[in-house]
């Protein structure tokens, strides 16, 4: 029988967005996104939760490599991310808004395709200590 | 309607697909309130037993967590739904509503004992009926740091 067992690996990053819907106009811009609709942007403190799935290994005793998680995470979202103006600097941000929901399925995606052997099972991202997102991929 | 991640951004030519995604969108609020645990199905002796110091006639209080979660397609704005509407519905619905008040004394409490299990289903429920913008999930009340109910619905 399968036994999967559920890791979570924790990671943070700063980051400034703004939030700006092209197809409307700037009064519905104002009205819907109000203070995160300022050009200029403003920042987070983002706190990031990888949770990966698997069978422990009986060689390791791991479900994972945690320096390898460690490693894919660094490269796919804190490279990209931390210290970064995500509307600017972060390529899936010029054709989506940088939600908290847009960005924790932007993370999925990038790094769903890097992780073999453990599966993804979900990511949460904390925009702050009261507000966060869970995706599992679902469509 | 559903997310596609399309539209008029700068680099849109790069049509992306139209993808529907479902996100789970957690918030937190907190509230303070007074209750006293005491059924009046059970005898003095049965309540001191069964509710211990929470029991003590003249209540006590908890800084109540409340943690919602509600699901949905994510939509062209990026959104499970707007979190401003969110607030609104939860401040006046529910943190106005127990915030600094003595739950024994709430219709909702009139015949049922106000524990945090108890409370979590009516809070459900109010927010079940009242927030109709994304899917709810669940609510979770955190009585203390060390106990934590969740209610799913039925």
């Amino acid at each position: 029988m399968e036994r999967l067992l559920y890791l979570t690996r924790k990671a943070e990053f700063a980051a400034s967005h703004y939030y700006h819907n092209p197809d409307l106009s700037p009064e519905e811009n104002q009205r819907l996104f109000g203070k995160c609709n300022n050009p200029n942007g403003h920042g987070h403190n983002y706190v990031l939760e990888v949770t990966v799935k698997g069978e422990i290994d009986p060689r390791s005793g791991f479900v994972v490599d945690l320096k390898q998680l460690k490693e894919i995470m660094n490269r796919e979202v804190l490279d990209a991310m931390d210290h970064r103006f995500l509307n600017k600097e972060v390529p899936e941000f010029s054709t989506r808004i940088p939600t908290t929901e847009n960005l924790a399925i932007t993370i999925w995606q990038r790094l769903r395709p890097k992780l073999s052997k453990a599966r993804l099972h979900r990511v949460r991202v904390y925009e702050n200590h009261d507000l966060f997102v869970d995706f599992y991929g679902e469509e | 309607m559903a997310f596609c991640w399309s539209g008029s951004f700068e680099d849109s030519n790069q049509a992306e697909q139209a993808i529907c995604m479902k996100a789970y969108l957690n918030r937190r609020y907190r509230f303070s309130a007074s209750h006293r645990l005491h059924s009046g199905q059970m005898s003095d002796a049965e309540n001191r037993s069964t509710y211990g110091k929470c029991n003590n006639p003249h209540g006590h209080g908890h800084n109540y967590v409340l943690e919602v979660t509600f699901s949905g397609q994510v939509d062209e704005n990026g959104m499970v739904c707007n979190l401003a509407d969110l607030d609104d519905c939860v401040h006046r619905h529910v943190v106005t509503r127990f915030d600094l008040e003595n739950l024994n004394m709430q219709e909702a409490f009139a015949s049922s004992v106000p524990t945090t299990e108890n409370l979590c289903t009516v809070i459900y429920d109010i927010l079940k009926r009242e927030f109709r913008l994304a899917h709810l999930e669940k609510v979770r009340l955190e009585e203390t740091m060390m106990n934590s109910f969740e209610y799913r619905g039925s």
